[in-house]
């Protein structure tokens, strides 16, 4: 996962580049939390771009770092999701909690 | 499934997360015999990581056990069974419904099994308490051009 963040914008963009499964989210959720406390962001994104695999344990990482956001203020908010991890997010009804932005919106 | 089958393997390795990956990697490898789409890969690497997982944090809990996985190849189908030695499901129907999960606490979602019977075609689940689980789930893989082949010989082969 690559941390960036924007100060002018107080924008934490977090690229997973990593599959996402039971095994690696232990370690990409202590350095997602860290960062976001870090940082005390007021936008936190995740980037799916580069993620070729995604299963149930994306949901509950993402409605975990959900609460998270909330707790230190922040908004957050997801982009770049494949076919397979939208597929995956829309089973669970996560997206209507969680907003969907596009780069152009990220960028502006 | 009344035909037989044309190949088979079996795999077992401990219960650690880390082996998650190797699982389903290595199911999908077997499974790209039967030259399936990208798409139904991708499906039963996503289900099979669901058992596999679920073996490993529910069934074995913190405890190092064994997971077992069974594979069969047809014509045109996959069957895989995957199982644990670990603490059963008391109510399979509940353990089922989308949502429901034990372990909130450890930020699972409950939606495990959802996924698993929307991305295979069968999903079936046999479970006693403290002896074990095993999910056994099997996949058609479509293939356009064979099946009109396929057509026209069972119509030929008829009485
Ligand atoms: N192999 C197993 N051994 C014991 N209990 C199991 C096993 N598999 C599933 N369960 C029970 O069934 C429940 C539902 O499983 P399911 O996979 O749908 O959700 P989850 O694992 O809790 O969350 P998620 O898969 O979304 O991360 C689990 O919470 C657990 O109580
Ligand atoms: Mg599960």
């Amino acid at each position: 996962m690559e941390t960036k963040f924007y100060e002018k914008d107080k924008l934490l963009l977090f690229k997973i580049t990593e599959e996402i499964d039971d095994h690696s989210v232990q370690k990409i959720r202590r350095r997602a939390d860290y960062e976001m406390e870090r940082f005390m962001p007021k936008r936190v994104v995740f980037d799916f771009d580069c993620v070729t695999f995604m299963d149930s344990a994306g949901i509950g990482f993402l409605v975990g770092r959900y609460k998270f956001a909330n707790l230190i203020g922040a908004k957050l908010e997801v982009t770049n999701l494949t076919q397979s991890v939208r597929k995956i997010f829309e089973m669970s009804g996560i997206l209507k909690l969680i907003p969907v932005t596009t780069v152009k919106e990220m960028t502006a | 499934m009344k035909e037989p089958f044309d190949n088979e393997m079996n795999l077992e390795f401990l219960s650690k997360s880390a082996n998650e990956a190797f699982a389903r990697i290595t199911v999908a490898a077997f499974a790209s015999q039967l030259d399936p789409t990208i798409e139904e890969l991708a499906d039963m690497k996503t289900a099979v990581s669901e058992a596999v997982t679920n073996c490993i944090i529910h069934g074995y809990e913190n405890k190092i056990g064994i997971v077992k996985i069974h594979a069969k190849l047809y014509e045109n189908e996959i069957v895989i069974e995957i199982a644990d030695s670990g603490k059963g499901i008391a109510n399979i129907e509940m353990a089922k419904e989308p949502l429901y999960t034990t372990k909130p606490n450890l930020e699972r979602s409950g939606m495990g099994f959802t996924i698993m019977e929307s991305f295979m075609d069968y999903v079936h689940v046999e479970s006693i308490v403290d002896v074990g689980t095993k999910i056994t789930m099997s996949k058609r893989i479509k293939r356009e051009e064979m099946n009109s082949s396929t057509e026209i010989s069972q119509m030929t082969s008829m009485p």
